[in-house]
């Protein structure tokens, strides 16, 4: 089958889940303790007052109309108020979103640079000193609760070392942010050549991506090292050992190279891992991004921001997914059979 | 007619057995004492913490790692021992109540749709994919927003997130079996359908169903710990890992280390020795995951 039709079948598969995410979504926001329009009307409001409010937000229409609107807003873009800035959550949305994406690519990257190898090297070395270790690593950084590992960083690097700033925000005090551009901190300050807000950014950025980072290195590394060590069986390598290449050709220019492939499909779960994480180290490290927008609206009863956060990451989610098959498909033809 | 196919698949291997094998794997052995000693000092933990853990005392607030107070004191001058012990009954009962929960509802209906199988497969399977394009940890944060931080809402969060997999793993396991000579040998002397899935079929699915339901303890552990780190699920003064690690967040810059380190560890501690148990398990349980580390 050609890819056009892998791409068709693929989209197709798409669209009822992310029927199923919006309908999930509208029932957390329908199910929610308190009468929304209570909410909106304040705690003096006269019964007409709360029903005229009803009306106006349309829950009094029947379920199937409610979520018709629901939906159709969505689509629109809508995703309702925040009750406690006033203002539509998905502009509170587009402006924190740089944050979140700075700190979700800061981490991938740093997630691949240290997962990638350390997974060669266990794999390369099966059963030595430098396999336990990194076993060990693994095993050790999927059992640490996220925000804990960044608050020992916040410990060690902060207060005992004080080579890392203070846990509070994406600059430090007294800098300004540079010309928006793409939003991102490290790439606009680059861009304009802003030098100390470059330094400013990256120095603050380093210890939330770290602990994001750390947390998702270890599937990563599991992942690569294991079908390393399916590669490095295949018969294709072993031709290449009895031709004679360079063990460096062999390792690094035929095995890893296929190894690659399927660490692509990881990337979708790794993603949504660091998504889940966001919520949790944007709020240890005061992170203005979107999982710590909606934490902080959770501390005043807000709800619309949780949700919209919720609906969002699981939309991005499918379509990362969906990106990666893509690429997979794209990368392996065999893959479009299934 | 060929005899090649076999009637029965392979027996899964007897609790005797299994308890043999797990001796002689060191490290799965001792995480299996280190969450039996969990266990054992949640269920006795009246008996063993040295303090109540809600008794204040503000004469000795703050205090370091000492030998009256082995793991401190916090700012109201409770001791974080007998804290850190008494938070061990809500997280394993809770992380353990979830998994269970999961694990009924999820085998039982994926053993009825995998055995249906067909436009029953296909409708019913599409409920469980939306709830997988959901990452686990988000999903449980907006159903807890949505019920109300409660305990028992949080067990319902996290057991939702988890029926999925059980789900579809059985599922899997179903689809297969069903076609086999031994279910057709219990489909023909006459046995009802509930018979055959739940008495003849259903005990063949568990073993990669127990080694995932260790490795899922882990997990509801962390997500109940960073629920409610963030203020989700369980609240204050309620003695949680979580929360305990989030009021030891705020002492931080002042350099009281063991407020948020210890409840931190006690997490740790505990999710590894169910991962731990949980690889070990697998080695031997899961023959499909035979040799793969």
């Amino acid at each position: 089958m050609g890819f056009l039709g892998y791409l068709v079948r693929r989209l197709a598969l798409a669209l009822p889940t992310l029927f199923g995410v919006s309908l999930i979504c509208f029932f957390l926001t329908y199910m929610l303790p308190g009468n929304p329009a209570m909410v909106k009307a304040g705690p003096f409001a006269t019964p007409e007052h709360l029903a005229e409010m009803e009306r106006a937000m349309g829950l009094d229409r029947s379920l199937p109309e409610q979520y018709y609107r629901y939906a159709s807003g969505l689509l629109r873009g809508d995703l309702g108020e925040s009750s406690a800035t006033g203002r539509p959550v998905s502009e509170d949305f587009v402006q924190r979103l740089p944050a979140t994406l700075e700190l979700t690519f800061a981490s991938l990257i740093i997630a691949i640079v240290i997962g990638i190898p350390l997974g060669v090297l266990s794999a390369v070395h099966r059963d030595t000193f430098i396999d336990h270790v990194g076993r060990v690593v693994g095993i050790t950084g999927v059992a640490m609760p996220s925000f804990w590992t960044g608050l020992i960083f916040v410990y060690v690097f902060f207060y005992l070392l004080d080579v890392a700033p203070a846990p509070l925000g994406r600059l430090g005090a007294g800098i300004t942010a540079p010309q928006h551009i793409t939003g991102l901190y490290v790439v606009d300050s680059l861009l304009t050549g802003n030098w100390q807000t470059l330094r400013s950014s990256l120095f603050q950025l380093m210890l939330p991506a770290a602990t994001l980072g750390f947390s998702v290195m270890a599937p990563v590394a599991r992942m690569v090292r294991s079908t390393m060590l399916e590669i490095l069986e295949s018969d294709y390598v072993k031709a290449a050992w009895a031709a004679g290449l360079p063990r460096r050709t062999v390792i690094y220019g035929d095995a890893l190279r296929n190894a690659l492939i399927p660490v692509v499909t990881i990337l979708g779960i790794v993603f949504g891992f660091l998504m889940a994480g966001n919520a949790v180290v944007e709020s240890v490290f005061a992170w203005p991004g979107i999982g710590n927008y909606a934490v902080t609206a959770l501390m005043t009863k807000d709800s619309g921001p949780i949700q919209s956060f919720v609906l969002f990451v699981a939309v991005l989610y499918v379509a990362v997914n969906l990106l990666v098959d893509l690429v997979y498909g794209l990368a392996d033809p065999r893959i479009r059979l299934g | 007619m060929q005899t090649s196919a076999p009637l029965a698949p392979l027996p899964p291997p007897s609790p005797s057995l299994v308890w043999r094998r797990i001796r002689r794997n060191p490290l799965s052995f001792g995480a299996l004492c280190v969450i039996g000693l969990i266990a054992l000092a949640a269920i006795f933990a009246p008996w063993i913490a040295p303090y109540p853990p809600d008794a204040t005392d503000a004469a000795a607030a703050l205090q370091s790692v000492s030998w009256r107070h082995p793991l401190g004191t916090d700012l109201y001058g409770r001791d974080q021992l007998s804290r850190i012990i008494f938070a061990a009954r809500i997280d394993l009962s809770v992380a353990f109540a979830a998994t269970a929960a999961a694990v009924v509802i999820g085998s039982l209906l994926g053993a009825i749709i995998g055995y249906r199988g067909g436009w029953v497969d296909h409708i019913a399977m599409r409920p469980v994919d939306a709830i997988m394009a959901f990452p686990a940890f988000v999903l449980a944060m907006g159903i807890t927003a949505a019920l109300g931080n409660s305990t028992v809402n949080v067990a319902i969060a996290i057991s939702i997130t988890q029926v999925p997999s059980y789900l579809r793993l059985i599922r899997g396991e179903m689809l297969r079996i069903r076609e086999m000579e031994y279910a057709d040998a219990a489909r023909t002397v006459g046995n009802p359908t509930w018979r055959i899935v739940l008495i003849h079929l259903l005990p063949n699915c568990m073993p990669p169903l127990i080694v995932q339901a260790t490795l899922a303890m882990g997990f509801a552990l962390l997500t109940m710990a960073a629920l409610s780190f963030i203020g989700l699920g369980i609240q204050p003064p309620q003695s949680e890992w979580g929360v305990m690690t989030a009021e030891g967040a705020s002492q931080i810059v002042t350099g009281e280390w063991w407020l948020f380190l210890f409840p931190g560890l006690a997490i740790m501690i505990t999710v590894l020795a169910f991962n731990l148990v949980g690889d070990g398990l697998r080695d031997f349980l899961d023959p499909r995951m035979r040799g793969i580390r």
